[in-house]
């Protein structure tokens, strides 16, 4: 006789008066394939956890961008915002699409030109750029985001040495009203440095002013302060047509759009409420549009963002390592990835569905990464049905800033895959091992040896 | 172990208890067990019953029954058998 499946035997407590206008809120739909493959094939593959990104979704996310802006306004350019994720294999599908590159370091910058972005197509942005950074940015004639006086002044001097005109842009910070506002980047609009910064550019004349920046926040909840900030920008733009009748080229709006992710301590989940790519369009759009430039003068608009186009695109595939009960009761769950390759889990509460199927029962738990670390908390609190040893999750919506800022900590990092158009999977980065770990370490002869 | 005598069992998974007023809800398996544990049947006949009637290994077994009796036991729906006796 075939054996029944098996389910953990739970009991609940029924609590009255505590349930939300929501009811429950239960992931009840396992999630047993990605883009037709299944979650099952793929850790048997490529192990676990395992980090799997939809080409499909990226280009359908940047579509609907693009087409978001480019219905409201007439001359609209993305830039790949490569601190996002900066694996070649996504860079290049932004790039595939028309999209520039946007660095902030160094690396970044030679990983763009590595990927074949035109040096004219990478804007430098970013408080830290080395004289050889700036050197070869000025050869490759790429934009290049001046972010203080410090390196406005270093421009001045590279252009005097290589007898070269550099193409520059000012990075202004401004009240939007919201709060936090990111005064520590470029120039502050409102206390009149950003209009000392272009006095200066202009008066010595030895760097060519292209362009415009902002970048107000990250995960912004609110379209409204794009369109202040894309007013002020304007307002600069037309200020230097007046002044020194000179045009400016580009307004570079920055990125920080906010995806579907649920933001900690948000009572309604991100995707019903977060903004979508239509209201940041419009608002955007309309301030420029509104702000008095010429039909023939119209400055091309220039878009970073980098989380809103990627995050949907990215799953991390995990397992059960355990089941355990806390002191208070409470059931906790042990996963094989936590905050070390799952960053973003600091700020979010991250949709995570079983990848099998299960009963109707459910069990709320609080679930754990696998690191020695009491801060290894990937949910405090989530409703799932009952999870056993070697049983897979999916966690959804993690395609932006982990494949980046995940940590070589403990564990070593997992590799990452993409299924294609045509659902074919690629390995794109492999997992590390301990070989790749020590390349970069040094041994002195003296510590080679010991005895115990 | 033993579940209390007042303790209401449905066949739906709904346990009550009227003595404190508290309500519960069981999964199916969770409902068998308190079932047999009502026949008075001890733990090993339990997880032996549960061994051949599911496709699970016996340190699952071992494991998730020890768990759910703590939780039966933490809830008070059920009595000690040295209680039942003296």
């Amino acid at each position: 006789m075939k054996k029944l499946q098996y389910e953990r035997p739970l009991i609940q407590r029924l609590n009255t008066g505590l349930m939300n206008k929501f009811g429950m809120k239960t992931e009840y739909t396992p999630h047993t394939h990605i883009d037709e493959v299944s979650v099952k094939s793929l850790i048997k593959e490529f192990g676990s956890p395992l980090f799997v990104i939809s080409e499909k979704t990226i280009r359908n996310t940047y579509k609907e961008a693009n087409r978001a802006f480019k219905t409201r306004y007439p001359k609209v350019q993305f830039a790949w915002s490569y601190k996002t994720n900066y694996i070649n294999a996504v860079c290049n599908v932004f790039h595939q699409e028309g999209s520039w590159a946007e660095v902030v370091s160094g690396f970044e910058y030679h990983k763009a030109l590595n990927n074949g972005v035109p040096g004219s197509k990478i804007i430098f942005n970013g408080p830290d750029k080395s004289e050889d950074d700036l050197r070869a940015a000025i050869n490759n004639e790429s934009p290049i985001h001046i972010d203080h006086l410090d390196e406005l002044y270093h421009l001045n001097e590279l252009a005097v040495e290589m007898n070269k005109r550099p193409k520059v842009a000012i990075r202004v910070n401004m009240d939007t009203g919201v709060y936090p506002m990111w005064d520590r980047f470029g120039f502050n609009y409102e206390n009149g440095q950003a209009w000392d910064a272009i006095n200066k550019i202009i008066l010595a004349d030895k760097l060519d002013l292209v362009g415009l920046h902002s970048h107000i926040g990250t995960f912004m909840l609110s379209p409204s302060a794009y369109g202040v900030a894309a007013s002020k920008l304007s307002d600069l733009a037309l200020g230097i047509k007046k002044k020194y009748k000179k045009n400016i080229l580009y307004l570079d709006m920055g990125g920080g759009f906010a995806s579907k992710n649920t933001l900690k301590g948000s009572f309604l989940q991100g995707v019903d409420t977060n903004p979508n790519f239509d209201q940041f369009a419009e608002a955007i759009s309309t301030a420029i549009l509104n702000a008095g430039f010429g039909t023939d003068e119209l400055p091309l608009l220039v878009l970073e963002t980098g989380r809103a186009l990627i995050d949907d695109a990215g799953y991390l595939l995990g397992s059960v390592i355990s089941n355990k009960r806390l002191s208070d009761g409470r059931r906790a769950t042990i996963l094989d990835f936590g905050v070390n390759v799952m960053f973003t889990s600091f700020w979010y509460d991250h949709k995570i569905s079983p990848a099998q199927d299960f009963g109707n029962y459910t069990e709320d738990s609080v679930l754990y990464g696998p690191l020695c670390m009491n801060i290894d908390v990937i949910r405090e609190h989530i409703t799932l049905p009952p999870l056993k040893r070697n049983d897979h999750v999916v966690v959804h919506t993690v395609g932006a800033y982990n494949m980046t800022q995940w940590m070589q900590f403990i564990a070593l990092r997992p590799a990452v895959v993409m299924i294609d158009m045509k659902n074919k999977v690629h390995l794109i980065r492999k997992r590390e091992n301990l070989e790749y770990l020590e390349a970069c370490e040094v041994k002195p002869d003296y510590l080679k040896s010991f005895k115990l | 172990m033993k579940i209390k005598k007042n303790i209401a069992l449905s066949d739906t998974g709904f346990v009550f208890n009227p003595a404190s007023g508290d309500s519960f809800s069981v999964n199916p398996i969770g409902l068998e067990i308190m079932k047999l544990l009502q026949e008075n049947k001890s733990h090993e006949v339990i997880k032996k019953h549960l061994l051949e009637t599911y496709s699970v290994d016996k340190d699952t077994i071992e494991k998730d029954f020890y768990d759910f009796a703590k939780m039966l036991e933490q809830f008070k729906v059920t009595e000690s058998d040295e209680k039942k006796e003296s």
